[in-house]
């Protein structure tokens, strides 16, 4: 798990489910083969409707044109991030494109587990309604350690939530070398 | 220290004597369960951390159900198949159920129930997240993700928070004119879609033991929407009957302790609710029919996991028989056995298949059809601003495929019966 981590605000509303995130029609690229694994950086948050594309303003895509990077990378989020289905592309999406972090005021388990378990993003949580605060487009600077949030582009800080039991996880990279730590899975 | 049946199973498979909410613990896996899109990234996961020939943990617990993106040209789509037949064919896998062969089934958390591997008692886990379904056999169910589930295939292991439990209890006697649907929507309306998060949701009370094995399949299937991790119903005799039919495999139940404390209890009286529908684009925007009746509709759809079974096409085609649908009507059985019910079960001399062409409505092949959208050539999907009433689960912005439509989510009585007239419309008016 990075130490700092510097970069744009990308800003959606309230229970942004799956499909959102990566819609169903886009699951059959492979997530190995290089080629074909960049799509899911392209299509990330396709499934957003126009209006709630990067707020308050909205129209601004995640991953702009044809792209398969985007310039955000940070996701500010409501409640209920990643509702839906289970599918493993949602957070692997949000990585392919480029981002880092989530920090949302809840999560659905599943897309919760997966971003940490895979590795993929580092889902942080927020007391304060971030995404009223925050504008597409600002830059935000994270120390993951601490959990300090720093608005550089209105001045503000804000202290998010530990991250508790999953901070381990995390920093070992995904699951299996935690398995492997915790004798569960042999070494390799 | 007095435990919910989900503490217990979960004790149970850590091989201790409790576990409290909140505590992670690592726990043995029964049966893992994977289908044609979440398969093929599992097994490349699978290969990279446990090497290129590995085995998996254990043959006999490895469920592959392809059942998402089956009748369809999308070369992609048939890739993922060819690499579930294949890595079936590597591991010598005795439970593949292969698409184009006898032993294909159709959407997986109906057939896991139908080839007897929901067994009380039991944990399982799948990478579909409403693997909760199997829930309604009395085990613990849930989804998981491809590299959770990658680490069980492995290992036959996986560390779980365990969960807070919340009990509903459903007094009285269910009228004809409510289904399960009703029951679970309504309370994913009271609750939120966010209101389960983390925790068990377990079903109680006399309504709920006199439902059918797949009417509590149904309450259990939606757990998810109100962002349960499982949800449960105790295992009685009806329960029994079904799995001894299915499977020689032995099993042991396992009940909650009285005084087992739950975080949070409902109580509904059965008999006095009504039928409910969940309006577009959230599971739990719950209104009762009787407020939404009348809203025009494009289409209706009768499938999935959730409203795909046989009671559902049972309950609709009572509705239906000597009918005709005012707008396009989408039949898609969730299993083959559900097909071939359809085609041998009859009503008044007519098999209910017949009765469903009579009615005027299209059939599809057993699958997850337009649940989710899907490829562009899948059986149902929208494409535009169609506005449908669905049995299905979700209702998304483009859950089943165009962005623009709208789904209202009711349960097969109410579809059928809006089928009919085109618009939205109270079972109770069609009902005799
Ligand atoms: S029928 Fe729908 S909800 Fe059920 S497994 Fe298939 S896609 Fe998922």
């Amino acid at each position: 798990m990075k130490e700092h981590i510097r970069g744009q605000a990308y800003v959606v509303g309230d229970s942004i489910d799956t499909d959102q995130i990566i819609p169903a029609i886009h699951l059959v690229y492979s997530m190995t083969v290089p080629e074909e694994r960049q799509f899911y950086g392209r299509y990330a948050l396709s499934g957003l409707p126009e209006a709630s594309q990067g707020l308050p303003h909205g129209s601004t895509p995640f991953t702009p044109g044809d792209a398969f990077k985007s310039p955000y990378s940070f996701i500010i989020a409501g409640g209920n991030f990643g509702c839906g289905s289970s599918r493993e592309h949602a957070p692997f999406a949000l990585q392919e494109a480029g981002a880092e972090v989530v920090i949302a005021e809840s999560y659905a388990r599943i897309f919760y587990r997966n971003a940490v378990d895979g590795g993929f993003v580092i889902p942080f949580e927020t007391r304060v309604r971030l995404i009223d605060e925050i504008k597409t487009g600002d830059v935000l600077s994270l120390t993951t350690g601490t959990g300090i949030l720093k608005n550089e582009t209105s001045g503000t800080e804000y202290l998010l939530e530990p991250l508790g039991d999953i901070a381990e996880i995390l920093k070992c990279g995904n699951v299996f070398e935690y398995a492997r730590q915790a004798g569960m899975m042999t070494q390799r | 220290m007095a435990q919910t049946i989900t503490e217990k199973i979960l004790a149970q498979h850590a091989r201790r004597e409790s576990v409290r909410p909140g505590e992670n613990i690592w726990i043995d896996v029964d049966i893992l369960m994977t289908h044609d899109v979440c398969g093929p990234p599992t097994i490349d996961i699978f290969k990279r951390e446990f090497g290129e020939n590995a085995a998996v943990w254990n043959k006999d617990k490895l469920v592959i159900l392809p059942d998402h993106y089956i009748f369809t040209e999308d070369p992609h789509a048939m890739r993922n198949i060819e690499i579930l037949r294949k890595f079936a064919r590597e591991q010598d896998l005795p439970h593949y159920f292969d698409v184009g062969t006898s032993r294909y089934k159709g959407v997986c958390h109906i057939a896991l129930a139908e080839e007897g591997f929901n067994r009380p008692g039991d944990v399982l886990f799948g990478t579909d997240s409403h693997t909760c379904t199997s829930g309604a056999f009395g085990l613990f169910s849930t989804g998981v993700g491809n590299t959770d589930a990658a680490l069980i295939m492995g290992t036959g292991k996986i560390w779980v928070k365990v969960p807070e439990t919340m009990r509903f209890v459903f007094e009285g006697d269910l009228p004809p004119y409510l289904m399960a649907k009703d029951l679970i929507l309504s309370v994913i309306g009271d609750i939120g879609f966010e209101g389960g998060t983390y925790k068990a949701l377990e079903f109680d009370g006399k309504a709920v033991f006199d439902l059918s094995m797949e009417e509590r399949m149904t309450l259990t299937n939606m757990a998810i929407e109100a962002g349960g991790k499982n949800g449960i119903i105790a295992p009685d005799e009806k329960t029994f009957d079904y799995v001894k039919a299915r499977t020689d495999h032995g099993f042991v139940p396992v009940y909650g302790d009285p005084g087992a404390r739950y975080y949070h209890e409902r109580v509904y009286d059965v008999s006095k609710m009504e039928p409910v529908v969940a309006k577009p684009h959230r599971p739990d925007n719950l209104a009762n029919v009787s407020e939404v009746e009348g809203t025009k509709l494009d289409r209706a759809y009768i499938g999935s996991c959730t409203g795909g079974k046989i009671e559902d096409f049972m309950a609709a085609a009572a509705v239906l028989e000597g009918q005709e649908v005012r707008v396009d009507t989408f039949v898609v059985p969730a299993s083959t056995e559900v097909t071939q019910a359809l085609r041998t079960r009859t009503m008044n001399g007519k098999t209910i298949w017949q009765v469903f062409l009579d009615a005027g409505c299209k059939m599809g092949h057993a699958s997850c059809g337009a649940c989710l959208g899907g490829p562009v050539d899948t059986f149902g999907r929208t494409h535009g601003t169609e506005v449908v009433i669905s049995t299905t689960n979700r209702n998304f912005p483009g859950r089943m495929g165009s962005k623009q439509s709208a789904v209202y989510l009711a349960s097969p009585l109410t579809v059928a019966a809006s089928a009919i007239h085109g618009v939205i419309t109270d079972p109770r008016e069609v009902l005799v």
